[in-house]
């Protein structure tokens, strides 16, 4: 149970009470693109001819469950068979069916064309955030949810893009065709934003395709729509898209990113500043495993309090990090992360959850780590 | 006619020798009445443990944040719940009804091979605790999903999928016997006279679910075998590293799940077929055209897999063609219901709980079959898929399809099982409290799908709150009404008004020429069918003295 | 009670189609590498090039590059360029990095995938580092090359294919000692 019942209890009648009207939304949403229109419009058809085969099977069956009880009527008939209606609602239902194959067949030949694109993303699945790459632009990132575990444990009112908020969301260009180039690291993952109507499964060793085009700028959210291990409901897709002048804005800015980032590599660091940065690096990357209190989730996920390898050489520490475990779901965070944030996170860990080592890693160590090793023949 | 009353119930005293006494009479008997108790007491065990489970799904879910389980354990509910739903609950209740009436409809006196019966049985409880176990093991149960997609259940799967794996076996061999012994009992034990197209059509959707079961149920036995090679003996079916492809995992694990999904339902279409015309009191509309479109389903259900896989990436070639074929689907389903409405039409209709759920069955099942058209829109799909919209579907479809039709027949036959009138009171309480439920559960699943709610999440957006609280509210009132119906069952046992050999008026079939509750050992010395005419020339009520 | 004469016949006729299904099971694995090759479902490149083997000049088709990390793949892997303008029917190469920066010996094996799907059938190397397993010493750095040529019968309306590569680590998959052996007889093939 939960260690706050009355704060959770009174969150969930104001969740019964107090939600905007979104919250007793019954249909698909219209989308933002021509596809998610004409997906949608499929769907409209569709629903409507079952609405009325449904009016007129169940009318005619509630009518019979009426008129004909037995309080109403001692004999019953003895027919039993009628070849001209048995063909007759054979074929009738044909026609219906290729009536709806026609637009169906038209929309989905639509989505499968694979001409020119304006920009070509490759989003990559893993255990459990994607990672967006810009093709030709050197410029590629992580998105991990930013929920607070405080909200997921309902320690704090839940925000209202609880679940569906991201640190780094993929940005695209208005009115371009975008095209997606999905795969997956681990195992299979499936990327979807219901506003673009696509949902494709990213598959290891694999790769898909699908494509975009976003007429107007704004915020679209999304999740992994397919199992894929324990945070499967924690890692959703958020689609920022911009004006082509705004886009192209936020393109440079990314690529300056990169520079200032290896600037930062050569700063000198103090303990508390690692220690702060560290912090967030952690919660985003590693507390849905060891867990925010560093108490893990043994044997799955070990503690890192008081662990062997958090409190023991430094080498060793960054070590692990930096190339993982093989054979456990410790993954290597030496390519995911920047130096800074590898030096953060292990300057954290080594100084959280009375982790008191009081040494710090500075990112200059972790990329004298990294020539070591490259060095090492 | 009456040649063929006098010849069973109470001939051949010679061969009688009642039930053996204490438990031996369960561990070694060979007699299909006993198997088929305990195959129904078997599933009604596993179908309170499945739906346990899907309670501590629906409490997670009850709000938003996690509250009661983790998601590691949350992951582990929704898996055991699907498997121990399908293969613990559903089928071995089809196989426990196949058991008890096949003999009586088809005027055998027994199943033709009583000793692999028994062994079938008893495979079940191995598998079940074998794969219930592997809840208390280091690393927990299967997480997977019941549909286990590599690599998810392979390279990244818990140490117990190997237990997962050795139960998924046992259960196929049990259920591939059980198939062999209805096939070989109904080709072969008929009576003298009983033309095939004089069986009930309980009789017929079975042959058909177990050739069914025969074509697929090797084929997950394979596609495990390949798992199990994968994990331990350095394969790479699966495993795009070694040259595998998990995709292919998808591809055979459909081929067999596709056909399965009518190995679930097709039985209980049988049942409803004769418990319509009992209490429409007129016979069953179509029989002919019934046969057949059980048997076109049956067909259709090996070429259209991939449409659990539109996602996936398949050409759109591939794409077009499966969406094809799943439509056609719908034609010999629609006629299925066209017959049943007209079976009703201008009868002379009572509503006893039999018939509750029969009705129930028809105007939901169609619900589903509707979304399932929905769904078998590949573009459409592109949105429904792994959604909410999805899980509303297949509850639509398994609920008031399998579990109703499954409770249709327990009410039916209970009289000839138990030789006492269940409480008509308390079993239409029973239909009134799971149908409202049923629907309060499941019917809200249909908004937050389609609003976007990802299916196996153990916790969501505000915005899918209210529907999802409502869910639970109808869950916990759908599952509470079960403990009732394990009430009705024991009350009926114990006592109540005593049943005549066919209480319903206007039943059909051989089973009710026998007295109730049927003796140990019934048509031990066959009937003969041969004056009777078949279903498609004559006017039905005939079987029945 | 022993089963009748027919009943024995029937029930040998069942278990053979049941293990004809289990067979089945196993066929579908061939069965489906053919239909991938046939159809290029999930990307798989089709066989030998049996087209003209001149360059169409009238014709451009870009080709673009993907070097992916599966999870606990620790190897630098990319391409030396992104992307390549081709003539079908032309012979091509591509050529991608690859470095090992640990201390142990590493065994990787590269998996390609082409995008448009439909498309795959019309792409085919002719020489892949993906054809064998790549053994990299600690801190070793190779270019590895792929020859290509895409079919001149490529569907008009695709201007644009993807060559996917996704890097696997196979060390583990391998025992120790053909992980060792195989390092040293490249050492001794330098």
């Amino acid at each position: 149970m939960s260690r706050h019942p009355r704060a959770w209890m009174g969150l969930g009648l104001l969740a019964f009470f107090g939600q905007a009207q979104a919250a007793w939304d019954v249909n698909m949403r219209s989308g933002v693109t021509e596809v998610s229109r004409s997906v949608f419009d499929l769907h409209m058809t569709i629903f409507w001819i079952c609405v009325i085969i449904g009016v007129l099977v169940f009318g005619v069956m509630i009518w019979s469950m009426i008129a004909h009880r037995r309080s109403r009527r001692r004999e019953s008939a003895n027919f039993h068979e009628n070849t001209r209606v048995e063909v007759l609602w054979t074929l009738i239902p044909l026609l219906i069916l290729i009536g709806m194959a026609v637009p169906a067949t038209r929309t989905l030949l639509h989505i499968y064309d694979a001409s020119e694109s304006d920009v070509d993303v490759q989003i990559t699945g893993y255990q459990w955030k994607w990672h967006y790459k810009y093709l030709g632009e050197d410029v590629e990132f992580f998105s991990n949810l930013t929920t607070p575990r405080e909200q997921i444990n309902n320690q704090s009112p839940k925000g209202e893009h609880y679940l569906l908020e991201v640190d780094q969301p993929l940005v695209i260009p208005a009115g371009a065709k975008v095209r997606f180039l999905i795969t997956a690291a681990d195992v299979i993952h499936s990327w979807w934003v219901p506003d673009l109507a696509v949902k494709k499964d990213a598959i290891p060793g694999f790769i898909n395709e699908s494509w975009t085009r976003v007429e107007e700028p704004g915020l679209y959210r999304g999740q992994c729509t397919e199992l894929c291990g324990k945070d499967h409901g924690f890692m959703p897709v958020v689609v920022e898209v911009k004006s082509q002048e705004d886009f192209a804005a936020w393109l440079g800015e990314k690529k300056a990113e990169a520079a200032k980032l290896a600037e930062l590599t050569g700063k000198d660091w103090t303990l508390e500043e690692l220690v702060e940065r560290g912090e967030k690096v952690y919660q985003a990357n590693c507390a849905s495993c060891h867990q925010p209190t560093g108490e893990g989730l043994p044997p799955m996920f070990p503690a890192l309090k008081g662990s062997a390898i958090a409190t023991g050489e430094v080498d060793g520490h960054i070590g692990i990090v930096v190339n993982g475990k093989p054979g456990t779901a410790m993954a290597a965070f030496g390519k995911q992360l920047s130096e800074v944030d590898l030096a953060a996170v292990i300057t954290y860990e080594r100084n959280a959850w009375g982790n008191d080592k009081g040494d710090m890693v500075t990112p200059k160590d972790v990329l004298d780590f990294k020539q070591a090793e490259e060095a090492t023949q | 006619m009456s040649a063929v009353i006098d010849d069973h119930g109470h001939a051949g005293h010679d061969h009688h020798h009642g039930p053996a006494k204490g438990l031996s009479r369960w561990l070694l008997t060979t007699n299909h009445k006993d198997i088929g108790s305990m195959y129904l007491w078997f599933s009604f065990c596993a179908f309170l443990l499945g739906g346990s489970m899907a309670m501590v799904i629906r409490a997670e879910l009850f709000q938003p944040g996690l509250q009661i389980v983790q998601p590691e354990f949350f992951n582990q509910m929704t898996t055991m719940h699907g498997l121990i739903m399908v293969f613990g609950a559903v089928m071995p209740a089809f196989v426990g009804l196949a058991n008890w009436m096949i003999p009586l409809m088809i005027g055998a006196p027994d199943m033709a091979l009583p000793r692999m019966n028994n062994f079938s049985f008893w495979l079940l409880p191995a598998a079940f605790g074998l794969l219930v176990s592997t809840l208390f093991m280091e690393g927990g149960g299967p997480n997977f999903g019941w549909t286990f997609y590599a690599p998810l259940s392979t390279t990244y799967a818990p140490e117990s999928v190997t237990f997962f794996i050795f139960a998924i076996h046992l259960m196929g061999i049990s259920s591939i016997m059980g198939a062999i012994n209805v096939i070989a009992t109904i080709l072969n034990l008929r009576a003298p006279g009983m033309t095939l197209m004089k069986m009930p059509l309980f009789v017929w959707t079975w042959l058909i679910t177990a050739f069914l079961l025969i074509a697929v149920m090797p084929v997950l036995a394979g596609v495990v075998t390949m798992m199990l090679m994968d994990i331990h003996f350095g394969t790479s079916f699966f495993s795009a590293a070694g040259g595998g492809d998990p995709v292919l995992f998808q591809h055979v694990f459909w081929f067999f799940g596709h056909p399965e999904v009518y190995i679930m339902i097709l039985p209980a279409f049988g049942a409803v077929s004769s418990i319509i015309p009992a209490f429409s009191r007129k016979p069953l509309f179509g029989y002919t055209s019934m046969v057949y479109a059980t048997g076109a389903i049956a067909f259709l259900s090996f070429i259209v897999w991939s449409h659990h896989m539109f996602t996936v990436g398949i050409p759109v070639t591939g794409e077009l063609f499966f969406m094809y074929a799943t439509m056609l689907i719908a034609v010999p389903t629609g006629v299925k219901v066209f017959n049943w409405v007209s079976t009703m039409w201008r009868g002379s209709l009572t509503f006893e709980a039999p018939m509750l759920f029969a009705v129930a069955f028809v105007i939901l099942f169609t619900i589903g079959g509707f979304s399932g058209l929905m769904l078998a829109i590949a573009p459409a799909d592109f949105q429904y898929h792994d959604t909410y919209f999805v899980v509303a579907h297949f509850h639509y479809v398994l609920v008031p399809g399998a579990i109703f039709g499954i409770f249709a027949s327990a009410y039916f036959w209970l009289p000839k099982w138990t030789g006492h009138m269940y409480d008509e009171t308390l079993a239409r309480l029973h239909f009134w409290l799971s149908f409202v439920g049923m629907n309060l559960a499941f019917f809200p699943m249909h908004f937050v799908g389609l609003a976007g709610m990802p299916r196996r999440i153990p916790d969501y957006n505000m915005m899918f709150a209210n529907f999802n609280m409502v869910s639970s509210i109808g869950a916990f009132l759908f599952g509470a009404t079960q403990l009732l119906f394990l009430f009705i069952v024991i009350k009926c046992i114990r006592g109540g008004a005593p049943a005549p050999a066919k209480p319903w008026d206007g039943a059909e079939g051989l089973e009710w020429s026998v007295p109730s509750p049927a003796p140990y050992h019934t048509f031990q010395v066959p009937p003969d069918m041969s004056e009777v005419h078949e279903h498609r020339k004559g006017t039905g009520g005939e079987l029945t003295p | 009670m022993n089963e009748s004469l027919p009943t024995r016949r029937l029930v040998r006729r069942l278990l053979f189609v049941v293990v004809a299904m289990f067979g089945f099971g196993f066929a579908l694995v061939p069965i489906y590498d053919v239909m991938c090759q046939a159809f290029g479902i999930n990307g798989k490149t089709a066989g030998a090039y049996s087209g003209a083997q001149t360059a169409d000049e009238a014709r451009q088709v870009r080709v673009q590059f993907l070097a992916t990390n599966a999870a606990g793949m620790i190897w630098e892997f990319q391409p030396l360029a992104d992307q390549l303008e081709v003539n079908p029917g032309a012979s091509r190469e591509m050529r991608f990095v690859a470095y090992n920066p640990t201390d142990k010996p590493m065994i990787a094996q590269a998996i390609p995938s082409v995008s448009p799907a439909r498309a795959a059938a019309y792409f085919h190397k002719t020489e892949c580092f993906c054809f064998t397993q790549q053994v990299l010493q600690p801190g070793e750095r190779i270019e590895m090359p792929v020859r290509f040529i895409v079919d001149r019968d490529l569907p008009a309306d695709v201007r644009h294919l993807t060559l996917a590569y996704t890097l696997f680590d196979i060390t583990s998959r391998q025992p120790p000692v053909a992980v060792h052996d195989a390092a040293l007889a490249k050492e001794r093939l330098q």
